[in-house]
């Protein structure tokens, strides 16, 4: 792979780059799922290829190729420069990098089970043992379970010496109960909603999970759903369980601290950012409890954030996102450093696979644990509501507003869950929001959530995403809006 | 390793242009080589799907490009059905070696699983109607091309004082399906879109047009309407929310009703997760609600075969404001005593079928005249981050975005602050008062449709936002 990489980055400097960067990257998937007892999908995939970056004129080009031979690599190579050249035609300045050094290194996620290795007959038997336990429940209409499972390979190489290969493993594995009656679909998920938790690990994800466990329970829920109580709207105390109040940090900080859309890169498909530069250090994002970090190193877990170095060969680095409730940093790649006085990128180019480009991206944006016991936080609402398992989300084009839904809802009175609540949602402004949190859980009850499913970039590229998280309370929140009828 | 099918050597040269695509000649070889292979190892049938892309893509911001890209790729995926069982597994490499491990991979799939007595031999060979959408000027588009088409586009933005953001895109695909039964179906075709956001201050607004041709549309134009509509955007004022009428531009019509398609999957119903259980032959919608799919629509595209490689059929989804037909895979259709209507995904997958090549029977009304015609309204230039919150009364969230004005006594009166709507896809399809005639549009959030504007009474607002 070294010498295809060598190949490329030789005849982009021969053809007039400046910079380049190559990857080649190897990719390897295993998906299962089961519907109502039968299997679903049943597929594996493999690719391989390479996309080499490079900077020609003060300009970027970019060019993907599968065909792996010395001829297709240098034809890709020099289509990259003479795309750059193009790119020339219409640029307003040259692009300047942050410095950074040449690294030679090779990494591998840490797992204990290669999902690859673990026979398929005890994959398929797992879910459909899970997928029984759920259809056992009357009232339940539709069960689904599903495992994924990915290696991938990257062997990065650029002009200024790096050459780095890393190898992942990544394991998702979740299920779900939909119960249809009196005109209406009431669904519950477990460990959480599309696909359930996706971790850089391996089999022993989802040996970890005790789906058999679960499945009765979600079902249960699933089908009591239809006679619970509707719940109301007002303004009052919300609880978001752990992996909801994930998606609610990947929405309202994890993108608006996206350096690219605050600059305006993503302006026509994502969208921009509140977060404007003259916010930074300035804003009171959140409450003074409330701490985040854009983390990709290992020691914060095994995310789906989490590698040794980013796609532009930058070492994993922590970054204090909001620290005591001020916004403190963002999201940062070598172009965009020096925008905000950094002298080094905060290591944030991803991409998805060999044929895109990499982009900034999270890592893993997470909220650092608080100080209470959940046992304690529930005993000391006097009358609230708790929302678990994401059901919608939809925030608008710079972060501002956000509205969420979950599966079920429980309503809290003094200090008591009392009952079960069906269709409940919630919304409000983002800092407004975080600044009315006045609980955190503590590191008993974070864990470390995966969003596979993050799209962005044009042409669309999909990433995992990790957010630690530890359900948390918030006061005065809108709750209900999404079924109220003006 | 062994080459299995003699790939086109690719040019050393300096080109900026995308890499062309095999000859389909060369797909068909691939196809042949993989079912001449899997006869040797126990495979009682085997289906092959070769599909090659070829795509580049100019974006730029802040009135320059930023990110330029090109990507050729190409994958051979392969079904093999053993004893009753099927599995599928994927390569992008088309050497012997690669191809006889894909085949091996997927009959061990295919053999680790229970015996599946729903499933049904593989299809002989079909016929198709000839669509053409291989447009060679579209193919032919070079970076350079774009670029200086985007520069236009951004010195009128520079102009303006505005900041332009967007893309400029242009590519080729192919797909070729064959089986051990004789089947085999081949399509290409092209594709080109250009979308834009012109910003002005805290304002923006966007155009945006797409198709195999890519004399269809001028880039300059869309820009010069994003840019003024940008322009009329500024100093937006805050209502409150609540019911409107509202006229919805095509791309906002689009986007949300992508989200009620996969409700006509005759799978969904079986699986009771359709909107449509116990609703159809219902006057579901108003009376001037007619919809079908169409993939041999003039301005639609896509090929004329599903992913079983069944002839896909125009299908009338809705008829007067009712749900009277469903689309059908093989395996649904047999479930339930009808024809399939070749709108089926590649298998083994759990969600059946669905309605892909949309078109919405249109009016005879205008934008200038439904807000001629209204009395105090929103006009709505697109819609943003839809979700499902309630699935069976198919209630969507979701924004406004890029531009939403004020519509008083028959004129654009300024620009109204970004709301949120809370909105049932069922109750708005009723209260539909004026149509225009049915383009092509495309948006972000549902795939490209031949969808009208509508004026739409009472639809519901129900939070803004700080813009």
């Amino acid at each position: 792979m070294w010498d295809l990489c060598t190949n490329a980055l030789d005849t982009a400097k021969l053809r007039g780059a400046a910079y380049g960067d190559v990857r080649v990257m190897h990719l390897r998937q295993r998906d299962l799922t089961t519907k109502n007892g039968q299997v679903g999908t049943l597929s594996q995939s493999e690719s391989i290829g390479l996309g080499i970056r490079v900077l020609a004129n003060g300009a970027w080009g970019f060019a993907s190729t599968d065909r792996l031979t010395r001829e297709g690599v240098a034809a890709c190579a020099a289509q990259a420069v003479s795309i750059a050249k193009a790119s020339a035609l219409a640029k307003r300045s040259e692009v300047v990098l942050a410095p950074e050094k040449a690294y030679v290194d090779s990494w591998q996620s840490p797992f204990r089970k290669d999902p690859f290795e673990i026979p398929l007959e005890t994959q398929l038997a797992l879910l459909l043992a899970a997928d029984a336990e759920m259809r056992r429940v009357n009232g339940v209409t539709l069960t689904e379970t599903d495992m994924q499972f990915r290696k991938i390979d990257s062997w990065f190489a650029s002009t200024i010496g790096s050459r780095i290969h890393q190898r992942k493993v990544i394991s998702g594995c979740g299920i779900a109960a939909t119960s249809f009656q009196d005109e209406g679909i009431q669904k519950r998920s477990y460990p959480s909603s599309f696909g359930g938790q996706h971790s850089l690990q391996g089999y022993e994800l989802v040996e970890s999970l005790d789906l058999l466990r679960h499945a009765p329970v979600i079902a249960e829920e699933a089908a009591a759903l239809h006679s619970a109580p509707q719940c109301p709207e007002k303004v009052g105390t919300l609880i978001l369980g752990g992996s909801q109040l994930g998606l609610q940090i990947h929405e309202s900080i994890g993108h608006p601290i996206e350096l690219d859309r605050v600059l305006g890169q993503e302006a026509n498909f994502a969208g921009t950012s509140f977060l404007t530069l003259d916010q930074l250090n300035q804003l009171q994002y959140a409450s003074s409890i409330v701490n985040v970090v854009a983390d990709a190193r290992l020691d914060h877990g095994q995310g789906l954030g989490t590698f040794a170095y980013d796609d532009e060969g930058v070492p994993a680095q922590c970054t204090d996102i909001i620290k005591n409730g001020k916004f403190r940093g963002y999201l940062s790649n070598r172009e965009t450093a020096h925008l905000v006085g950094l002298e080094r990128s905060s290591g944030t180019m991803r991409t998805e696979s060999w044929n895109r480009l990499p982009i900034i991206r999270m890592t893993n944006v997470s909220l650092l644990p608080g100080t209470w016991d959940y046992t304690d936080l529930i005993a000391d609402t006097h009358d609230g509501i708790l929302m678990e398992t994401n059901r919608s989300w939809s925030i608008d084009d710079r972060r501002y507003q956000f509205q969420f839904s979950t599966e079920i809802g429980w309503e809290i009175k003094g200090g008591k869950k009392v009952r079960m609540l069906k269709n409940p949602s919630y919304s409000g402004i983002t800092t407004e929001f975080w600044n009315s949190c006045d609980a955190i859980c503590k590191f008993d009850h974070w864990t470390l959530w995966g969003t596979p499913n993050c799209g962005k970039g044009q042409p669309m590229q999909t990433m995992g995403t990790g957010h630690g998280a530890s359900p948390a309370r918030f006061r005065n929140v809108h709750i209900g809006t999404a079924f109220s009828d003006q | 390793m062994t080459p299995a099918a003699k790939t086109k050597k690719a040019s050393t040269g300096a080109s900026a242009g995308a890499a062309e695509l095999l000859h389909e000649r060369e797909l068909r070889r691939i196809v042949d080589t993989v079912l001449r292979l899997a006869k040797s190892t126990g495979a009682d049938e085997t289906e092959v799907h070769v599909d090659e892309v070829a795509d580049a893509l100019t974006r730029f911001a802040n009135n320059a490009i930023h990110q330029n890209v090109a990507e050729h790729g190409l994958t051979v995926s392969i079904r093999t059905v053993v004893d009753g069982r099927t599995a599928r597994a994927t390569t992008n490499r088309i050497d012997e070696d690669s191809l006889r491990a894909a085949i091996e991979a997927s009959l061990s799939l295919a053999h680790s699983q229970p015996k599946d007595p729903r499933l049904l031999p593989m299809p002989g060979g079909q016929r198709y109607r000839r669509v053409n959408r291989f447009v060679k000027q579209t193919a032919a588009l070079s970076a350079e091309e774009r670029a200086r088409a985007v520069r236009r586009a951004c010195d009128l933005a520079v102009k303006k004082r505005q900041v332009a953001a967007g893309i400029y895109s242009n590519g080729q695909s192919q797909s070729s399906l064959g089986n051990s039964r004789g089947l085999f179906a081949a399509y290409r075709e092209t594709h080109s879109e250009f979308s834009i956001t012109a910003q002005e201050d805290s304002a923006a607004s966007w155009a945006k047009a797409n198709s195999a041709d890519v004399r269809a549309f001028d880039p300059q134009k869309l820009a010069e309407r994003a840019c003024e509509k940008a322009h009329l955007a500024v100093n937006a004022r805050e209502l409150p929310p609540g019911r409107y009428t509202v006229i919805l531009e095509p791309a906002a019509v689009l986007d949300l009703v992508g989200f009620l398609f996969y409700d006509f999957s005759a799978t969904a119903l079986q699986d009771k997760r359709s909107c449509l259980n116990e609703r159809m032959g219902k006057q579901l919608f108003g009376q001037n609600i007619s919809i079908s799919d169409d993939v041999y629509h003039p301005l639609q595209q896509g090929a004329p075969f599903d992913g079983e490689g069944m002839p896909r059929q125009r299908v009338l989804l809705v008829d007067r404001g009712i749900p009277i037909n469903l689309v059908y895979s093989r395996a649904a259709a047999k479930a339930a005593g009808k024809q399939p209507t070749g709108h089926g995904f590649a298998l083994p997958n759990e969600y059946g079928e669905a309605p892909m090549n949309l078109v919405f029977g249109g009016g005879d009304s205008s934008i200038e005249k439904m807000v001629a015609s209204t009395q105090r309204g929103l006009l709505v230039t697109r819609l943003w981050y839809i979700r499902e919150v309630d699935p069976y009364e198919k209630v969507m969230t979701g924004m406004t975005r890029d531009g939403l004005f004020l519509v008083d006594n028959g004129l654009v009166s300024g620009a109204v602050r970004n709301f949120r709507f809370n909105q049932s896809i069922i109750e708005m399809l009723k209260n539909v008062e004026l149509l225009g005639p049915a383009v092509r549009a495309t948006g972000e959030e549902a795939f490209e449709m031949v969808v009208p504007a509508m004026k739409v009474r009472d639809f519901q607002f129900s939070e803004v936002t700080k813009f």
